[in-house]
């Protein structure tokens, strides 16, 4: 095929966000729809390869390369934006429109960069397009969480640029292939800069609180936008850096393992979802530290899973949202009355991120754990298995529990627009499909080469196993009133060091030196005002002290003698 | 008109939960009855315990939850604690 005549890949949705821009109502809607499915079209028109390159600088750049892992998350982005916009279609808010479109471009733009400056750039484009459906929720709170997300997201954009610059320097390549940790001297400082970005854009922890700080804080719609793009692109960049790094299985573990802690006691259902999406990624980034082929495959299949599955629990809370206006599991409940349709959709998306058999989660996430015990990772595995039982208990059953049953909150409302349903039937619907026909589906995406069988009777049996006895221990544990209650409360997180200490710190400091001014300044006042009053006679209207006296004019004379004889002196000394 | 819909809701009858419930049991029970019948692959060691799996998900998650109630002890804040 001529591929002169195809587009770079994201720009069909670039060129999507000005149409928004510019347009209105039904033709507005009517393109909006269209362009993620003119930009799959395109996708499937170019082959392999390297377009446009270029030079800058004396640096070869790539700003489109096209290979199988390229590709995968390239439909990936497409199929996201196409049921997000859906999602979205009811909404008026231009600037949610465009944000979102040029933040999907900013997204398959970054997974296309065949070089680290294209990279850098679309990361940067990912921060600032993205931040706008945070705002557009247009509250206080979203306000002040849409700027600490902004912060972060450019830091590690600026620490990216860093590392680029460097390793630009060392290697005369600007080409961004496999890096990896093991180096030598500067090319390891450029390594790990490089690495750290990657990994604040994948909410490595101690740096993921910018996720379940701002997602949560999101428009209802915005927020199924940024589930879908920012943590794939740098699990897509971790994957293409630095895949079989051994420190991420490590780093893997503890993100699958911590947040689903916090999603149990958390109250707002879409920061619990928030928290188990750094319990998914944290499934691939283990995939990706193993490193051979199926667990690679198995990361990029669970990314690709996730952003359906995720999203679709992230647009039943947000028609939950939307509909009622309430989040919060202590405020809600009972709304399967009302909502029927949004309920059984939930499920679906709870029985795929639970990893059910014939639910897409189960096709992906087996891949990762044969991976870790067919290396070797015997803890790892063992703990992904906690993880895996843990996701089924926080988002399986609490977050339809909470919403949709437990005890009614007498909320009555209705079921979300036509165009929030068809989106999330579209998801559900590709979460099963995905699930029953994997072969047909993820698996012919995958860009390493491996056979995997997810369905056998081992591997369906101890599923079921694991996930019915853990819904067993919340029965068990609800029947007892041992599960701990939905509270309307804040959790301290690692986010409490730079919203709570840092600044405590940051306003002791400036109040002491604050104090520490003013009393040296009061002091200065005071012996000014001493001086004053001690040289000038305020009763006789006249200087007073020594300096100001009359002198006799003997005594000058006097005086000036001696000064003349000390000359005399010296000058015969001397 | 609420009152109404209230009362046919099918969760809001205890007796209708008991069904769900005992179904579930049973199904409980089934898999971990299947787990000596059947041969499973064992990858790892730990697989060889009679119904490992189903062991592991009930402990690990009352485990999990206990461990976040705890957490709550110390982690815990008011609603508007960054707001204030």
């Amino acid at each position: 095929m001529n591929s002169l005549l195809m587009l770079p890949p994201f720009l069909p949705l670039l060129i999507g966000a000005i149409f928004a821009l510019l347009l209105r109502g039904q033709l507005r809607n009517t393109i909006m729809v269209l362009t993620p499915l003119v930009g799959a079209l395109n996708l499937y028109g170019l082959d392999s390869g390297i377009f446009w390159s270029l030079e800058f600088m004396g640096y070869e750049l790539q700003p489109v390369r096209i290979d199988k892992l390229s590709l995968m998350f390239g439909y990936l982005f497409h199929i996201a934006s196409f049921i997000a916009i859906i999602y979205a279609l009811h909404v008026k808010d231009s600037v949610q429109h465009v944000a979102s479109l040029a933040y999907a471009a900013s997204a398959v733009g970054a997974v296309f960069a065949g070089d680290l400056l294209t990279l850098f750039i679309f990361w940067e484009l990912l921060a600032l397009t993205s931040v706008f459906l945070i705002w557009a929720r247009r509250t206080k709170k979203a306000y002040s969480s849409g700027i600490r997300y902004l912060i972060i997201q450019v830091l590690s954009g600026v620490i990216l640029l860093a590392g680029l610059l460097i390793y630009a320097k060392l290697n005369n390549s600007l080409l961004f292939n496999e890096i990896g940790l093991e180096n030598q001297g500067l090319a390891q400082l450029s390594a790990w800069l490089i690495f750290i970005a990657f990994g604040i854009k994948c909410a490595f922890p101690f740096a993921h609180n910018w996720l379940t700080d701002s997602y949560p804080e999101a428009t209802p719609t915005g927020t199924i936008f940024l589930a879908s793009f920012t943590t794939k692109v740098a699990v897509y960049a971790l994957a293409r850096g630095f895949p079989g790094t051994e420190l991420l299985v490590w780093i893997g573990v503890t993100m699958a393992c911590f947040p689903i802690f916090f999603a149990v006691i958390e109250n707002d259902l879409r920061r619990v979802l928030a928290y188990s999406m750094i319990n998914q990624i944290g499934f691939m980034v283990v995939g990706i530290g193993i490193g051979t082929s199926v667990a690679l495959n198995g990361a990029v299949a669970h990314a690709f899973n996730d952003v359906i599955f995720k999203g679709l629990l992230m647009m039943t809370m947000g028609a939950v949202l939307h509909m009622t206006g309430k989040i919060n599991g202590s405020e809600l409940g009972g709304l399967y009355k009302s909502m029927p349709k949004t309920t059984i959709l939930c499920i679906v998306g709870a029985a795929s991120i639970s990893a059910f058999p014939l639910f897409s989660g189960f096709v992906s996430k087996s891949m990762i754990m044969s991976a870790a015990v067919a290396e070797g990772y015997d803890i790892v595995w063992l703990l992904l298995l906690f993880a895996a039982a843990g996701v089924f208990h926080h988002a399986g059953i609490k977050i339809p529990y909470f919403a949709f049953f437990a005890h009614d909150s007498g909320i009555r409302t209705t079921e979300p627009p036509k165009n929030m349903l068809i989106a999330m039937t579209l998801a559900a619907l590709a979460c099963v499909t995905i699930g029953t026909f994997p072969q047909y589906t993820v698996y012919a995406l995958l860009p390493w080469d491996a056979s995997y069988q997810p369905y056998d009777l081992t591997h369906v049996l101890t599923q079921l196993q694991l996930l019915f006895f853990s819904a067993l221990a919340f029965v068990w544990l609800n029947l007892r009133h041992m599960y701990p209650p939905e509270l309307p409360s804040t959790n301290l997180d690692a986010d409490w060091i730079y919203r709570r200490f840092m600044p405590n710190i940051i306003k002791r400091v400036a109040a002491t030196m604050f104090n520490a001014y003013s009393t040296v300044e009061q002091s200065a006042i005071a012996s000014i005002k001493l001086m004053i009053n001690q040289s000038y006679d305020s009763e006789e209207a006249r200087p007073k002290g020594n300096s100001a006296r009359l002198w006799p004019t003997e005594t000058m004379v006097i005086w000036v003698a001696v000064l003349l004889a000390t000359y005399l002196v010296l000058y015969y000394v001397l | 008109m609420a009152e109404q819909e209230n009362s046919s809701a099918f969760f809001d009858k205890p007796e209708n939960i008991q069904k769900l419930l005992r179904v579930f049991y049973v199904i409980c029970a089934l898999l971990v009855i299947v787990d000596f019948v059947v041969h499973r692959h064992i990858y790892h060691d730990w697989e060889n315990i009679p119904a490992f799996y189903a062991i592991y998900g009930f402990i690990g998650c009352v485990v999990l939850v206990l461990i976040a109630k705890e957490m709550r002890k110390f982690l815990m804040r008011g609603e508007d604690y960054y707001d204030e």
